[in-house]
This record gives C-alpha cells, structure tokens and sequence, in this order.
C-alpha cells in the first residue's frame, strides 16, 4: 500500500470535459490493492469512460459486494454515491436502489467470487430481471482477498500458484448473461483499455441490463505459468472479435469504412455504438449465434473478447413492472403515502 | 525512437533542471534536502564547493536556476501562478543558519612549486586561487583596491550585501595560504609576464560605465554621475547624498541599484527611465518589483535627447516618446509617437547605460590578441587567451555577466591551469563525476520525501519600509526563518531521483500509467520523436526536455517517458509490481581542478610546456 496520497498536481494540458470536470476530478482515494493488479487498470478505465461521457458524478450510483474487485469503487469517482454492500449481495442491493432511484446510472462492480462463487444466483437473478445497470466483474480466477483460492471461473486445468490443478468445470459468466437474457454483454481485458474504455461507456449509456467480464490478472496469486488468467497467458489467447467506438451522438461520425466492415448500433438515448468487425462471421447483434460462436471458440482454448451481444432495443426492469416515471425521492409524502383509503382499494382489488 | 542512453551523465543532468542551469551546476536539491533535514553546514558545504559564496549569492544571485526550476512548469493551470522553488533564499538559509564551517575548510597540500597571479580580487579570481591554493600552488591575488570582492565589494549596495558577508566569504579563501597584494594596481601586462609566473589569471572585470554623450552633458557635468563610478562612491562612503529629485537612465541591474540607492540617500522622488519596453530591460523581474515596492516608478518607451539647464545648473532632461513596431520579421523598432517631447525635472541624474570591458594596461604588444569588440580571443571552453599560459574570466573574459558565470568560469580556468602545468592537454576536459543510487528503503519507502508538497512560494520577509529607506546600510530582505525555510524545501521535487527504467522486468500491467498524476508514462508503438511527442497520454510539447524511451517489451510496444513535469513522486515505482521503475538518486559534481581533472601525467617545467 502506497503510504503518501496522489498528489493533486495534474499535466498542465488536463482539460475539462462538457461538465466541467478534469479525469482527475473522477479520481477516489489512492488504491490499496497490489501494485500491479489489473483492478486498479479496470478502476482507470472507468474513470476515463465517465470523463468522457461528460457524467456528473453525483448521478451514478457504485455498488459492490466483497473482494478486491469490491474495493475498488474506493478508489474511482470519490464524489458519487456507494454502497459496499454484502458478499455476493451487490446485485439485490443494485436492484432496490434502482427501483427506489431510477435516475442514477448504475455501476455494479463485482468479483468472480463475489458473483460466480457465492453469488451466483443473484447475479443470475439480476441479469434476467434485466436491472438496467453496468455490472462489472473483475475476473481473475481466485478469491485474491483471501490469498488466492480458485474460484467458480478458474478453468478446468489451470495450476494454483501452489501448483495444484484446478479440476471443476469453471463458471462462464458471460454464456450465463446472454442466456438469461442480458441485453448488452462483453469481454475485455484489464491491459487493453483502448477495448475496455469504450465497452463501459457502451454499457453506461445502455438501456437495459450491461454485463461486462473483464479479465483482470491478480498479480500477486495468479500470474503464474500455468494460469490462464495471467497477463501472457491472456494476451496470448485473446481474439477480439470486434472494436467498438462509443459516439454520443450522429452527427460526430466522421471516419469511414468499407461496407460490411461497419456495424452502427443505436441505443435507445440516441448514442451510437460502432462495431469494427475483426471477425467477418461474427454478428454482435445475434443472441443465438453469439452463444454458438463463443462455445465454439472457448472450446479451442481462446479468450474470444469485443462486444459479444447487444440489442438496441433493450428495456428494462421499470418497464416490464410499469413504475412510476419518477424517482421515489422525488415525489411527495402524499403520492409515496396515499393512506388508508387507498390502501382498502388496493387489498379491494385483490379479495 | 532509439532506446535513451541514460548511462550518457547529460540524460540525467538535464531532468535535474535548476542544476543543469547552474554556470556552476550546483546540486542544488541535493542541498535542498539537507536544508529540510535542518543540516545547514552540510548544505553549505555542497554550495561552498560548487559556487565558492553561497552566502553572497544566497543575496545576489542571478539565479538563472529559478526561471529554469520544474516546480514552475508543475504548477502551471494548476491553480494560482506558478512559481519556481525559491533557490536562491534557500541557499541564504543555509549560510545563515550554519555552524562554524571553518574546521571544513580544505587541507592545504604542500606546496607545489608552481607560482600563480590572479589579477583582480572579484569572484573570478577568488575562484581560482580557492580551486588551486589547496593543491599547492602558490597564488597571488593583485587588486587595486583595499580589499577583496570585486564588484561585489564595489558595487552591490549594502542594502543587498551586508559586508560582513563579503568579509566572511572572501576571507574563507584568503585564508588558504593565498597571497593577497591589495591596493596594488597591474599596470603593465608585459612587466608582470617578466616575472615568471607560471600561470597568469586575468579576472579584472569590466569596469568602465558607459556615458551618454547628449546636448547638455559637460555643462551639467557636477550633476551627472556614472551609475558604477556613483556606486563604487557610495559604497566607499565618499558620497553620502544625492538630490532631492533622480533620473536614473538604464534598465539593467546597475540602474536597480542606482535608484534604490538614490532612496536611502535623500531622492524621494526617483524615477527610472529607460528608451524600450518593460519587459525588455535587462534587469531581473524581482529587482523591478523591489524598485517599484520602494516607490520608483519605471517609465518606459522614452528616449533621451538632452540635458536641460537653467543658469548653468541641470533642472531636467528632455525626452522623445517612442512606440515599439515590429516588421514581418518580428524585428522591432522604436518610433516617436509624434507627441511633443517630455521635459523631466530633476536635480541629478544617474547613468546606468552599460558597462564595458577597458583594458589600458595590457599592451598591444604582449602577445594577447583581442577581437573587434576589445575583447580577448579566447578558447571558449579553457579560457586561455592566445599566450599559451595567460587565461582570463569572469566579466573580463566575454564582457559582463553576473558572479555565478565568473565563479564557473574560475573553476574552468583552474582546470585549464591545472592541466597545463601538469604537462597535459587542456583541449580535453574532465567528465564530471556521476552516481546513481537507489532510494528504495522498503515497499513504499524512500530515503528522500516523495510526498509532493502543494504549497505556494513562500515570500521572504522584508524589513519595514521606513526602516530599510532610513539607511544604505539596512539589509532590506531578512532571509527565511527556520520553519519557513523547511516549508519552502519541501517545494522541491527531488528532480535528481530519476525515475529508471528496466525493459526486462516490465509485464505491462500499465499500473504506472494509471498512477501517474502527470501523464507521464505511455505504452505506445515506437514511431519518430516528432509523431511520438504528439501520441502520448499528454502531449510533450516542451522540447527542451527529452522523452525516456525503452527497448521493444513483450507486446512489441515501447514505454516513452515524458521527462517534462514528472514530480518525481515514485508512485509509479510504488505501484509497479516487478520492480521495473526505480527511483534512484544521480549525483553530478563538475570536476575540479586536482587529482581527478588530470589524466596523470608528470609535472613539466613551464619552459617544455611552452616549447
Ligand atoms: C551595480 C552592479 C550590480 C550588480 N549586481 C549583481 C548581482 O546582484 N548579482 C550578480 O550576480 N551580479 C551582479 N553584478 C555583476 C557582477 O558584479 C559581476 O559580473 C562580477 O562581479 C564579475 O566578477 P569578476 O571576477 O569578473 O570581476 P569584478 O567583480 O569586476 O572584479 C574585478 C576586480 O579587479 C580589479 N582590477 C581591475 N583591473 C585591475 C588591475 N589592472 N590590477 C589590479 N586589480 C584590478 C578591480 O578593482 C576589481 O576589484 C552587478 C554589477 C553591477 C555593476
Ligand atoms: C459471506 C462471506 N463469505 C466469505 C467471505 C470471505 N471472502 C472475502 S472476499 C472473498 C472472495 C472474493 O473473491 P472475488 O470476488 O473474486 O474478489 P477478488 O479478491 O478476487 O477480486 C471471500 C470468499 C466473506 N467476506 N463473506
Ligand atoms: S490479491 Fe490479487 S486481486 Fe487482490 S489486490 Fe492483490 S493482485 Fe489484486
Ligand atoms: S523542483 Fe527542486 S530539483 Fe527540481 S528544478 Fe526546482 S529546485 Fe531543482
Ligand atoms: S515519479 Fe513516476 S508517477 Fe510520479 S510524476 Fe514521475 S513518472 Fe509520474
Ligand atoms: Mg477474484
């Protein structure tokens, strides 16, 4: 742990984005974790995404359960709102925040513990409610808090630092999310951000709910050889089956591509996701084929990364149960508590 | 981009920015730190070795260091104005507060049978006989006057220097066994070369003020003063006054001396005047401000035309008022404005409108050629003038410059005469000496402060006005008390804990990028300088300072540093797993005349260096 705080001197060049705010006001405290853990890359890269989407800091909401994934909200946009919540309990407590506030944007951060081990009925849970959120897991194959122990996304035949040989199937976090129905789903990893920033502006921006797994090294017990979650092993197996550029809006689109290469997605708020395909016969935009094509692939051993599946079409949780249009914090006491009468109607209807 | 050198001592040097534009490249955060650790005779010491007065200049000095200092570049769009470390003030601190450093002085060897002249008793040549009397050479010191300083003694008002300084610091040099011969004027170079030295120094300064020949000038002679000729007065006590209303014509720091001088003398209504712009006068921004705090305007953009008497007596000056106009070249000149001249009253006026070299006793026909300007012909690099054994320095040599370039120069011309009288050849000179050190203590340990300070500069505290005009002798700054001296150290940046770089052990984790509060460091295809500098997390637009490249990593990217505003905080050698960044200390010390400047040869007798 670095002892001094990061000083408040920033390049003289550093500039304000639409809201008035430098990257370094995205900043939180000086991160705690390993020196060298992909987390803090992953902490980095969200900061740069919010700067870049011109958010206000107090409209996002961070949420996360236990780990050292868990942390990092400490050190990332120190002026929002956060909730640490319970091992595995992240996705829950996500979904009443956001039932209770459907103005805030989301943010879920999460382990491969904390959402494959011990909650992964909540993230399932989560993702077929379809909580309009971005929920990140910062996956590294172990329980890094705990010193190391595989957890539920170690792959079958990967060694412990220790040298012991993972033996149980590993969790694919991703086939769970498309299959439950999430509506934006990708991979990345943490030493690529020119991939990783625009995939969480993406999911920021997206209308329903966002799942992004991130492959995130933990240096300290699993980088070894032998780990499939190590900065070689990742960077030697990783296929990216697209690029995706974020535009806020039309009207900025400026470079042009051969056709076919190009895939413009709009989402539901006007923003365009543009996929550069890497992979002619991939279709980002085809649940089924997404599925298939990533079985396929992870079969042969590679880390198929990029903008796996998206529908611009997304809705969300607030519409499929028709809640109020407005936020509860900002109605009055008689519209939040219409009294009794109203309650006698309600218990009425229901005899 | 090829991978940097940094094994080349100029890679390191240049990133510490103040020592790099120290004439006399001072380490200067090395005695920065020693100062914060409240050791203020070590940190004297380090100053005494490189720059012979760090008391006087701690006062005086130009301090092209400050203009040059990273904490200036740092602070930039980062709140209020940005300000350099207050060097100078430091280097005070550090004379003031010290123990008695004479039990540190150096042990003179015996002597050496080699006999040196120093002509002129300024900076320079003090230098030189504190550089060689400790090897054994015996020096002496010639100077018209009764004591030792130079200019500093002549000149510098008071106000600024209190003597006891002078006094102090010439005197640590006097005292090692050098020879002075005060009140002994050279007249004739030739007499002096017949008696057989083997080295001759000239550091006699430039000691002529200019005049201004106008309309006026010889009939208001006995109210016309040349601004060093006034100075040198004033401070032999010979002039004790001055009228009520001054002119001071010039804008360099004679003219600043001048009119705060006048001041304390009885001008209470002084006024400099100088022919261009503000910001175009040669004197420092501090000396300005320290003119126009003690009530002096500075009027700009007025060119003189004549002296205006009334019944033989000067009552004022005539003055044309010009603009500037810049062509397409940018090249500027001045025009009148077409508004009628401005008549200026006064009651003396003092001219300080350069200074130039003069050298009447030295004969055409001694052997030393001089160029058009009347200056030497010098080797730029040795100081040797074109007899073999004759070198020359401090304002003598390239015309006037201030005591940090004489007190370098000195050091030089040591070296050359060191060299010489050694049998060597002093076309080659000394590397200096360089170290590099790791500062790692533990994990997130550091054997220096990496925790970047954000204070503002911190302002010495003046004596009240009224007491500082009341007296020539009054020293107007105090100096930085013990607590604000340790506030101030803390500024620094440590520039000298490099920041080092080691290709193989880097994985890639980009945990230093993401660290780094000044985008310093970028993973990024090679490409050349140019395209580089413009495809990093910041932009490096400052070309003076380069950018640290590796060798291909493991993904085939390189890291490219940009040395510009690193603060030296470590933290990307904190956060860096594998130990690839290191903060490690590089010291440079210039090479001084002895031992260590000398490749080792035999000494030789003057006769078979010449032949
Ligand atoms: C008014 C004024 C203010 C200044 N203020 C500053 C300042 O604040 N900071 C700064 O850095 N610089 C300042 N300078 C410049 C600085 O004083 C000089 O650059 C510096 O002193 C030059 O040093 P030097 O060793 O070359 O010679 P000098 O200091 O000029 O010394 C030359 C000495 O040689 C002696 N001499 C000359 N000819 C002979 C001879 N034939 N025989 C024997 N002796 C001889 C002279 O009497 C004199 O003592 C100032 C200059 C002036 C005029
Ligand atoms: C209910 C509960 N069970 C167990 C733990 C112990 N525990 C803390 S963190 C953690 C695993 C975290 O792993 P992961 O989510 O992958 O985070 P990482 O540290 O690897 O980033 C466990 C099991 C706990 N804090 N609470
Ligand atoms: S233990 Fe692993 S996951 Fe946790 S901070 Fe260290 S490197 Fe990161
Ligand atoms: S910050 Fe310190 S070391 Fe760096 S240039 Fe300024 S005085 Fe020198
Ligand atoms: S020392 Fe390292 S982290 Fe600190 S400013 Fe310099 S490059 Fe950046
Ligand atoms: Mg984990």
């Amino acid at each position: 742990m670095t002892y001094i705080s990061k000083p408040r001197l920033h390049h003289p060049t550093l500039t304000a984005n639409k809201v008035g705010y430098t990257r370094r006001d995205y900043e939180g405290r000086i991160s705690t974790l390993c020196a060298g853990c992909g987390h803090d890359s992953i902490s980095a890269a969200i900061i740069q995404a919010c700067w870049e989407l011109d958010i206000e800091p107090h409209r996002v909401a961070k949420l996360s359960g236990i780990g050292c994934s868990s942390k990092t909200p400490d050190y990332f946009l120190g002026a929002s709102h956060g909730f640490n919540t319970v091992h595995g309990r992240m996705p829950s407590a996500l979904t009443g925040a956001n039932l209770a506030n459907r103005d805030l944007l989301y943010l879920g951060v999460s382990g491969d513990g904390d959402s494959a081990s011990i909650g992964l009925g909540q993230f399932a849970n989560a993702m077929r409610r379809g909580v309009r959120m971005a929920y990140i897991v910062e996956n590294n194959g172990v329980y890094g808090l705990t010193k190391g122990q595989f957890s539920a996304t170690a792959d079958r035949g990967s060694k412990s630092k220790k040298g012991v040989i993972n033996s149980d199937s590993p969790i694919d976090l991703v086939g769970i999310a498309l299959q439950l129905g999430a509506t934006y789903v990708a991979r990345s990893f943490s030493g690529d951000k020119e991939q990783l920033v625009p995939l969480i502006k993406g999911a920021m921006e997206h209308g329903g709910a966002a799942f992004i797994d991130i492959i995130s090294p933990c240096v300290t017990f699993n980088n070894h050889a032998g780990s499939t979650k190590s900065y070689d092993y990742v960077r030697e197996h990783n296929e990216a089956v697209n690029r995706i550029d974020f535009i806020a809006s039309r009207n900025e689109i400026t470079t042009m591509y051969a056709p076919g290469e190009l895939v413009d997605v709009q989402q539901h708020d006007g923003s365009m996701l543009r996929l550069r395909k890497l992979r002619a016969d991939y279709d980002a935009t085809d649940r089924y084929s997404a599925m298939s094509y990533m079985q396929a692939h992870q079969a042969r051993g590679e880390i198929v990364t990029g903008l796996l599946y998206v529908d611009p079409l997304a809705t969300d949780l607030h519409t499929s149960l028709n809640t109020s249009a407005h936020a509860l914090n900002a109605m009055g006491v008689a519209q939040l508590c219409p009294g009794s009468s109203a309650l006698e109607k309600v218990n009425a209807s229901l005899r | 981009m090829q991978r940097t050198d940094i094994s080349n001592p100029t890679y390191f040097h240049k990133v510490v920015d103040c020592q790099w534009a120290c004439p006399a490249h001072t380490p200067v955060p090395e005695y920065i730190r020693l100062i914060a650790q409240g050791r203020y005779s070590d940190a004297y010491m380090i100053n005494w070795t490189s720059n012979v007065f760090p008391g006087i200049l701690g006062r005086t000095c130009d301090r092209p260091c400050e203009p040059a200092c990273r904490r200036g570049r740092v602070e930039e769009n980062n709140g209020a104005a940005p300000e350099p470390v207050a060097i100078c003030r430091l280097k005070r601190v550090a004379a003031d507060m010290k123990d008695d450093v004479r039990l540190r002085m150096p042990a003179l060897s015996p002597k050496n049978g080699k006999r040196v002249a120093c002509i002129g008793a300024g900076p320079a040549s003090l230098t030189v006989a504190r550089d060689l009397a400790p090897l054994g050479y015996d020096v002496t010191v010639f100077d018209g006057e009764a004591k030792a300083g130079g200019f500093i003694r002549t000149q510098i008002p008071r106000f600024r220097l209190p003597e006891s300084v002078i006094d102090e610091e010439t005197g640590y040099i006097l005292d090692l066994g050098v020879t002075f011969k005060s009140g002994q004027r050279i007249d004739s170079m030739n007499a002096l070369l017949a008696e057989n030295y083997d080295a001759v120094f000239v550091g006699c300064g430039a000691p002529r003020g200019r005049d201004l020949d106008l309309p006026g000038r010889k009939a208001a002679a006995a109210n016309i003063h040349i601004g060093i000729d006034w100075l040198a007065s004033v401070s032999f006590g010979h002039i004790t006054t001055i009228g009520r209303r001054v002119i001071v014509l010039g804008g360099g720091n004679t003219a600043m001396d001048c009119c705060r001088s006048s001041r304390r003398l009885g001008g209470d209504e002084v006024k400099v005047i100088v022919r261009s712009g503000f910001e175009e006068m040669k004197a420092s921004p501090w000396e300005k401000e320290d003119a126009m705090h003690e009530g002096i305007p500075i009027i700009n953009y007025h060119v003189p035309k004549a002296f205006v008497l009334e019944g033989g007596k000067l009552i004022g000056m005539t003055f044309e008022i010009v603009k500037a106009v810049f062509d397409d070249q940018g090249q500027r000149t001045l025009v009148p404005t077409g508004a009628p001249d401005a008549l200026i009253e006064c009651d003396d006026v003092l001219l300080a409108v350069g200074q130039e070299n003069s050298f009447p006793w030295i004969e055409r026909d001694c052997g030393i050629e001089f160029d058009k300007w009347g200056l030497p012909m010098l080797g730029k690099a040795t100081h040797q003038s074109t007899i073999a054994h004759v070198f020359f320095g401090g304002d003598a040599a390239f015309g006037p410059k201030n005591i940090i370039t004489a007190v370098a120069h000195g050091h030089e011309a040591a070296v050359s005469i060191d060299r010489l009288l050694h049998g060597e050849d002093i076309q080659q000179r000394p590397d200096p000496m360089t170290n590099l050190m790791s500062q790692k203590m533990g994990i997130h340990e550091w054997s220096y402060d990496n925790d970047t300070s954000n204070d503002l500069r911190f302002k010495v505290p003046w004596a009240k006005a009224e007491m500082a005009l009341a007296s020539i002798k009054i020293e107007v700054e105090l100096g930085f008390d013990v607590a604000t001296a340790f506030k101030e150290a803390h500024r620094c940046l440590n520039c000298d804990v490099q920041t080092v770089f080691t290709d193989t052990a880097c994985i890639e984790c980009d945990a230093c990028v993401d660290i780094c509060p000044m985008d310093c460091i970028t993973f990024t295809a090679n490409a050349d300088e140019a395209e580089l500098r413009q495809h990093l997390q910041a932009p490096a637009n400052n070309h003076q300072q380069a950018l640290y490249v590796s060798g291909e990593l493991k993904t085939g990217r390189i890291m490219a540093k940009d040395e510009d505003v690193c603060l030296h905080c470590g933290l990307c050698a904190e956060r860096c797993p594998t130990g690839a960044w290191d903060m490690q200390k590089f010291l440079l010390n210039t090479t001084q005349a002895g031992a260590a400047c000398r490749n080792g040869a035999q000494v030789k007798t003057l006769e078979e260096v010449v032949a």
